[in-house]
């Protein structure tokens, strides 16, 4: 085990180096040059360049990389453009938000998932399994986005009953556990949660489908063994596959949640991506991205750890 | 078994590959046919795509034709059949020619990563060693970054645009196309009969036309055709963010940011544009499945 963890480990660190560099040159394929956003339109040549030196940008590129990785390692991403505020400190606000909702969405979905894909596989083919088999080949086609919309106009816009943007009431000074600010939350859960629901659950469909055909459920059966210590061995079977799925899902939820924070406004890292986009802020959004790119890193690790974990025959492959 | 026999043993070998594979494709043809659901979903599918494509003659009304007495117009209004967007302008029209631009956008990425992903995978898995390390690690940085996250940070950089989000997509679709391509590859690579093909001196090259290829190409196909529906979101999200095609062309995601200021007006239109690309997702998605099922081989 010690030894597939090390092995994993170092693993990662390439993938992390290389995750750095596409981060890095996001900057460079933007087209135009990246300082121009930084100064009026009327600076002359001279300032440019004395802007370029100010930035460093004057230097050779993997000078240039090597200098900005060591400024990240050590928590300084630069300074965005627009507020004129350290971008660390922006995303670090951010993610905040957007952890607030990725596990809200996480734990709806894991849990949906996990029961939805286990009541199907154990009725296989019955009226269950072809209802969930619906409801999962829709969620998994499912536009976010479009849910998102279609929530509001349903709970926000016609019924009332549920706000339709933030993360809470405009008298809000940061976020709490109560009742005006989970309101907020419910249709932004509701939205992420949706597909990631579906996948889990058809992971979980097939794997439960896969355990109860093999040989050694029958003998279970045979000897006599009651059928809620099957389930037990059952559901031991297909965990570590789930879990891996849950695991990724996770992280896309972190990373991948733009849209449904766009609708929402729910100001998250997503939002702030969106957000440095459309401002040409590119410090911002190389910051933004770097940890979110990182965290998926740390997250497929943990991922492949407990999966190994729970599941020993991967740790002698 | 290809001329290394000699004597009437070489004639069968030369017919027989190609009327098995004529045969095959009879056979899931004719499977997938059978199948109500995914043939279902594929004539719906035929019938979406030909209307992009006739679009100029089946559009009850010219799609950019603004009409100030019909902004926000109802579901079945005269003229306006499926409402009016906030211009005025006809949503069915501008949703049968929307179609044109989400279609292409979402197919194209999806074809450039069966390509490029197609040819890094067969290569890796073929070759082995450290070509297959090489390209394998470097599609495992790109695994790293959530796929939408992805396609919308490459596309932003790149600046708001068609061509640059087909690109940007074209990039996420590479890397998991490429892993499966590896995969079916590496496997087929350690089968007796390619084996025995190269020990009887078999060229590279022919070993991956006729041994190699005939066998990964259909799963492949299979893969690459379920990410459609994967790419029909991601390329109208991108578009829904401002970031695909600009005005006054559209596509669905960017009627469905429009029509979304007015859903205190006009609720259910504003709907519209995003279940047509769920429409399609759903399609894709049971087609993918059913061409799928037909290839399996009956246990």
């Amino acid at each position: 085990m010690l030894l597939y963890v090390v092995r994993r480990l170092l693993y990662a660190v390439p993938i992390a180096l290389g995750v750095t560099l596409v981060v890095f040159s996001l900057v460079h394929i933007a087209p135009g040059d990246p300082i121009s956003a930084l100064l009026p339109n009327e600076a002359t040549e001279e300032m440019l360049q004395q802007a370029r030196k100010e930035f460093g940008l004057d230097r050779p590129l993997p000078v240039q990389y090597a200098i900005w990785l060591g400024h990240a390692a050590v928590g300084n991403l630069g300074v965005s453009i627009g507020s004129g505020r350290p971008v660390a400190d922006e995303v670090a606000a951010a993610v905040v938000n957007t952890v607030i909702l990725a596990v809200s969405a996480g734990l709806l979905s894991c849990l949906l998932g996990f029961v939805l894909g286990m009541v199907a596989g154990l009725r296989r083919d019955g009226l269950i399994d072809h209802l969930v088999n619906l409801f999962t080949i829709s969620g998994v086609s499912l536009p976010h986005y479009w849910l998102a919309i279609l929530l509001v106009i349903v709970f926000s816009v016609n019924l009332s009953w549920l706000p339709p943007l933030g993360v809470g009431p405009d008298t809000s000074d940061g976020w709490r556990p109560d009742w005006a600010h989970l309101r907020h939350l419910i249709l932004p859960t509701l939205a992420t949660a949706a597909i990631p629901m579906a996948v889990i659950a058809r992971t979980m469909r097939a794997g439960v489908v896969d355990v109860l055909d093999q040989d050694f459920i029958g003998t279970l059966r045979a000897k006599g063994l009651p059928p809620r210590r099957i389930l037990w061995h059952v559901v031991r079977n297909a965990l570590p596959t789930t879990l891996a799925v849950m695991g990724l899902q996770l992280g896309n939820m972190l990373g991948g949640s733009v849209l449904v924070e766009t609708v929402f406004a729910w100001p998250g890292t997503g939002f702030l991506l969106a957000s440095a986009i459309f401002q040409r802020d590119l410090p911002l959004l190389q910051g933004t991205m770097l940890v979110l790119a990182m965290f998926f890193v740390f997250l497929n690790l943990i991922v492949d750890l407990v999966q190994s974990a729970t599941d020993p025959r991967i740790r002698r492959s | 078994m290809h001329g290394t026999l000699g004597g009437p043993a070489t004639i069968d070998a030369a017919v027989a590959p190609a009327v098995r594979h004529n045969r095959y494709a009879t056979v899931v043809l004719l499977r997938f046919l059978r199948q109500p659901v995914p043939m279902t979903a594929a004539v719906i599918l035929l019938v979406v795509m030909l209307a992009a494509i006739f679009a100029g003659f089946i559009a009850p009304a010219d799609p950019f034709q603004t009409r100030v007495a019909r902004r926000l117009a109802e579901i079945g209004t005269p003229g306006r059949w499926l409402g009016g967007d906030e211009l005025g302008r006809d949503v069915l029209s501008r949703l049968i020619y929307g179609g044109r631009i989400s279609l292409a956008m979402a197919i194209l990425p999806v074809a450039v990563g069966l390509f490029v992903g197609g040819f890094l995978g067969v290569l890796a898995g073929y070759a082995g060693g450290r070509t297959n390390m090489a390209i394998m690690r470097a599609m495992d940085v790109f695994y790293a970054f959530p796929s939408i996250l992805l396609a919308v940070a490459i596309a932003g950089a790149l600046g708001p645009g068609l061509v640059n989000a087909i690109l940007a997509l074209s990039l996420v679709f590479i890397p998991p196309i490429a892993r499966m391509a590896e995969s079916v590859t590496t496997q087929v690579r350690s089968y007796e009969y390619v084996i025995a093909a190269r020990l009887t001196g078999a060229s590279t090259l022919r070993i991956l036309r006729e041994h190699v290829l005939s066998n990964v190409a259909g799963p492949i196909l299979v893969f690459a055709s379920s990410q459609v529906s994967v790419s029909i979101i991601a390329a109208s999200g991108l578009s829904f963010l401002g970031l695909g095609v600009s005005p006054p062309n559209s596509d669905w995601g960017l009627m469905l940011s429009a029509l979304r200021q007015s859903i205190y007006i006009n609720p259910w239109v504003a709907a519209l544009p995003g279940a047509m690309i769920f429409l399609c997702s759903v399609c894709f998605n049971l087609v993918s499945d059913g061409v799928r099922q037909a290839m399996e081989v009956r246990r």
